[in-house]
């Protein structure tokens, strides 16, 4: 798989007795839009977890455009453009979205080490920020506290936190979570439109938007991967159906 | 020589048993409520000036006083839950402290007007005073009793904890506090009583205390530390945890006073921050 | 609430405003003379505000706008401190190098330690922070032929400021010294907080979790603000022996590290100016309540504290801006 920008080799994690992954193996071809999908407790955000390095498997590898990062800090995975969002709001509640994304740039940019230069010296960065807000839909609510958003603003405002980092492989965690319905395909439109030099792996229970927005579907249970295929291999598949579709997809 | 060193660990260990009486509530509220109670010092020193005062005022005998001491302290500490903590259960470690710091300066100021600033002394039954002579080395009598006090309380809370319909409460809280939520157990009454019998030791604690390391109006903050220092490197809600830390703490605390006395705490500070930076959660920790 | 319909912002002018000197501030330092003129009698108080001030404005880089909890601070203050005097005792009595000197010595013992400090959080931070506070103070204690002990650092002669200016009796001198020094720092601080920098840390205060997902090294930037913090506080500790000619081994303690917690919390933390007002009003009281009997300091100590932390969770200021925002809604 040579065209892989993200894959794992043999990833394994235990909590105890508990096995969240077994054996995962994954590729992640340039320009994907991968969803992955399984019922509760399946390890997908333990997955992502492994993948951008806040938790450290037991055994296995991971690699980022072919080089092995399975030791490396998040922060580093970050800069080398492997970027996560979270399915419970993960934001800076006190400070303005402006200032949130600024931030951002400031980190991609190596800026934000520098103490001894005011922010309004940063009028590039700041102009990113805000055109990164404008183009999520965030253009009207760039300085009040973040805390003071809607729920759903702060859904997005997750997603432009993560693009702030110019991301090649984005991971996205149940982003449409706690949304309503109609939404979340306003949501997932936004996603499908990002540039397709961004490979995109995301988990969703909504399968109405798994089988639009997802070129390839990856199926989690008890820690493993049950099968891996295109949305009509896994729609026909019994198995499937029998941990997971069978109750959720009555199509 | 061996006979020296012997009474010095029986005298250590009297200490540290001590030092668990004193810290063993505080153990307990951290790891169940993750409350930073700065303020169970305060409790003990309410115990110790219970029994002072019912034996210098009222001629009560020493161990009568003991139970009125933990009462003393038991009550004072679910008056100040209600009114004080309650409201800053969800509130950061820092704001914790700072309340219980609060609380502390203003229970050394009302005990130094109360009661003055100096040492109060207590007159112990004479077979309290007692030093008890076996073959080459002898030990106090009260420091016997200390330490069977202590073992006696340590089998109470920990059969306790184990077999008793309210230690199973206290427990499932202490694992989950969401999850006993769930199960319809009032948390916040258990958390209160919990509380209280563990400021009641404290107040215990801090009455036994008096004839070993005296009671003035600071030992709310002076033997903070200590207990500190047991709930930190045990581990939270480590029974088994603190017993241990307590003894050894205890011993070392002897016998560097015995045979290093110039470098003080020094050691002692040391080897706690050393062994928190190595295990943050504690040395006895279950994690 | 009117011109939402056509949002017009321009970003940079937001992010200008943030940190826009105000008018107010100007009238604050200015105001800071006063004393030369009307209350010359309380020169000797007004250097400790100021000082003291300084001490909580180092302290406000960790607690307010980083979200460190640090029960441990004069630590630095103690190390500043002892450096300035001891230089001064030992025959280099020229102030500013002194001062430097001290900033610098607190600076390396800040970065050693910050090693430490990353690794730990909670409970064991807060912990940790206080055993070393004691540890120094110990070993304060101990080393009383360096720094004699419990009796205090004597015998510390400042030669004159930039070899003219006497170290007066009413202290015209010390504090114009103070306060100068105090506010040049401030604006190092201000300018600090105001840049990239700073939005990183309070990046960390709000969300530490968040950090590492935009691709922030945390713990790197959390020792670089607590040696900053700690060099900061050495300056403060330096400026209190200097000025008093005196180091105390209570400049080490534990109470001094609680102290300038309570001053930044009353005044309100992460607020750049709470950390001043709550030392102003912090000291005033204590001049005025303590002078009768130090004991019962500790009641009105005790008392504020636990006001303030039930009723003015975010100080002083944090409820004055509460009651503007309420005001400007209705």
């Amino acid at each position: 798989m040579s065209t892989s920008v993200l894959s794992t080799r043999n990833l394994q994690k235990k909590f105890g007795q508990l096995v969240v992954a077994r054996d995962i193996s994954i590729d992640l071809p340039k320009g994907a839009r991968y969803a992955l999908i399984g019922p509760n407790g399946a390890g997908k955000t333990t997955l992502i977890n492994l993948l951008t390095g806040m938790l450290a498997p037991d055994g296995g590898q991971v690699f980022l455009d072919e080089a092995d990062i399975t030791t490396l800090p998040p922060s580093e995975r970050v800069k080398r453009g492997l970027v996560r969002t979270f399915q419970i709001n993960t934001l800076f509640p006190n400070i303005s979205p402006l200032e949130a994304v600024t931030l951002v740039v400031c980190e991609r940019k190596g800026e934000a080490g520098t103490w001894w230069r005011g922010l309004p010296g940063y009028g590039a960065s700041i102009e990113e920020a805000y055109e990164t807000l404008k183009s999520i839909g965030l253009g009207d609510h760039v300085d009040r506290p973040t805390r003071q958003l809607a729920y759903g603003q702060q859904r997005l405002l997750e997603i432009a936190l993560a693009l702030a980092t110019k991301p090649h492989v984005l991971l996205l965690d149940e982003p449409a979570a706690g949304v309503p319905k109609g939404e979340s395909q306003e949501l997932f439109t936004a996603i499908a439109g990002l540039s397709s030099d961004i490979s995109i792996l995301f988990i969703e229970h909504d399968m109405d938007v798994v089988f639009r927005f997802a070129s390839r579907i990856i199926v989690m249970v008890s820690g493993g991967i049950l099968v891996e295929g295109a949305p009509a291999e896994i729609s026909a598949d019994k198995r499937v159906h029998e941990v997971y579709l069978g109750s959720a997809h009555h199509a | 020589m061996i006979a020296r060193q012997i009474s010095l660990l029986f005298d250590g260990f009297a200490y540290g048993m001590l030092l668990f009486v004193l810290s063993i509530g505080l153990s307990v509220t951290l790891g169940m409520m993750n409350f930073v109670n700065l303020a169970h010092g305060a409790f003990a020193m309410i115990g110790g000036y219970v029994t002072v005062t019912l034996m210098q005022k009222a001629g009560w005998p020493f161990l009568a006083t003991l139970p009125v001491a933990f009462l003393g302290a038991a009550v004072a500490s679910v008056v100040l839950e209600r009114v004080l903590y309650r409201r800053l259960y969800r509130a950061t470690d820092l704001d914790q402290s700072l309340l219980t710091i609060g609380i502390v300066f203003v229970s050394i100021a009302a005990a130094a007007f109360i009661f003055g600033t100096t040492q109060q002394p207590i007159e112990l039954p004479a077979y309290m005073r007692e030093r008890i002579v076996i073959g080459d080395f002898s030990f106090g009598a009260y420091r016997l009793f200390l330490i069977v006090s202590a073992l006696i309380i340590t089998a109470v809370v920990v059969l306790g904890l184990d077999y008793t319909r309210f230690g199973a409460q206290i427990r499932a809280c202490v694992d989950n506090q969401r999850m006993a939520r769930g199960l319809g157990l009032n948390v916040d009454r258990i958390f209160m009583l919990t509380f209280a019998i563990g400021s009641g030791l404290a107040g215990l604690g801090g009455a036994m205390a008096i004839e070993i390391v005296g009671l003035d109006p600071n030992f709310g903050l002076k033997y903070l530390v200590f207990m500190l220092i047991v709930v930190a490197v045990g581990g939270l809600a480590s029974i088994r945890g603190a017993f241990f830390t307590a003894a050894m703490l205890g011993i070392i605390d002897i016998f560097s006073k015995y045979y290093a006395p110039q470098v003080g705490s020094f050691v002692l500070y040391l080897v706690m921050v050393a062994l928190l930076v190595w295990r943050p959660n504690g040395v006895f920790a279950r994690r | 609430m009117t011109d939402t319909a056509t949002p017009l912002y321009n970003p940079q002018d937001l992010m200008r405003a943030q940190v826009r000197w105000r008018m107010l501030e100007t009238v604050f330092w200015v105001s800071a003379l006063l004393p030369f003129f009307v209350a010359e009698t309380y020169l000797v108080l007004c250097t400790q505000i100021a000082i003291a001030a300084l001490f909580a404005l180092s302290l406000d880089l960790l607690v307010g706008y980083s979200g460190i909890v640090s029960l441990g601070h004069a630590v630095y203050f103690g190390i500043g401190a002892y450096t300035a005097g001891l230089l001064a005792k030992y025959g280099w009595g020229e102030p500013l190098s002194g001062l430097l000197l001290a900033g610098l010595v607190a600076m390396l013992f800040g970065y050693l330690i910050s090693f430490i400090m990353v690794r730990i959080t909670h409970f064991a931070l807060i912990m940790v922070t206080i055993g070393l506070c004691l540890l120094f103070e110990e070993f304060g204690n101990q080393a009383h032929d360096i720094t004699g002990g419990h009796d205090g650092l004597q015998g510390v002669r400042m030669w004159r400021l930039f070899g003219t200016f006497r170290w007066d009796l009413y202290g015209f001198t010390a504090y114009a010294y103070s306060l100068v020094v105090v506010f040049l720092c401030f604006l190092v601080i201000r300018r600090i907080i105001n840049s990239p920098f700073g939005l990183s840390l309070r990046g960390m205060r709000e969300n530490a979790r968040r950090m590492p997902a935009i691709g922030a090294p945390s713990k790197q930037r959390l020792q670089i603000v607590y040696t900053i913090s700690a060099t900061f506080a050495g300056i403060a500790g330096g400026l209190l022996a200097q000025t008093t000619q005196f180091v105390a081994l209570d400049a080490l303690s534990f109470q001094r590290s609680a102290e300038v917690l309570v001053m930044l919390v009353l005044g309100g933390a992460g607020r750049l100016y709470g950390g001043i007002i709550g030392s102003i009003i912090f000291l005033v009281a204590r001049d005025q309540l303590a002078s009768n009997n130090p004991q019962y300091w500790y009641f009105w100590l005790g008392l504020l504290l636990i006001l303030v932390i039930i009723f003015l969770p975010n100080g002083i200021l944090g409820g004055i801006a509460h009651l503007l925002s309420r005001r400007k809604k209705s």
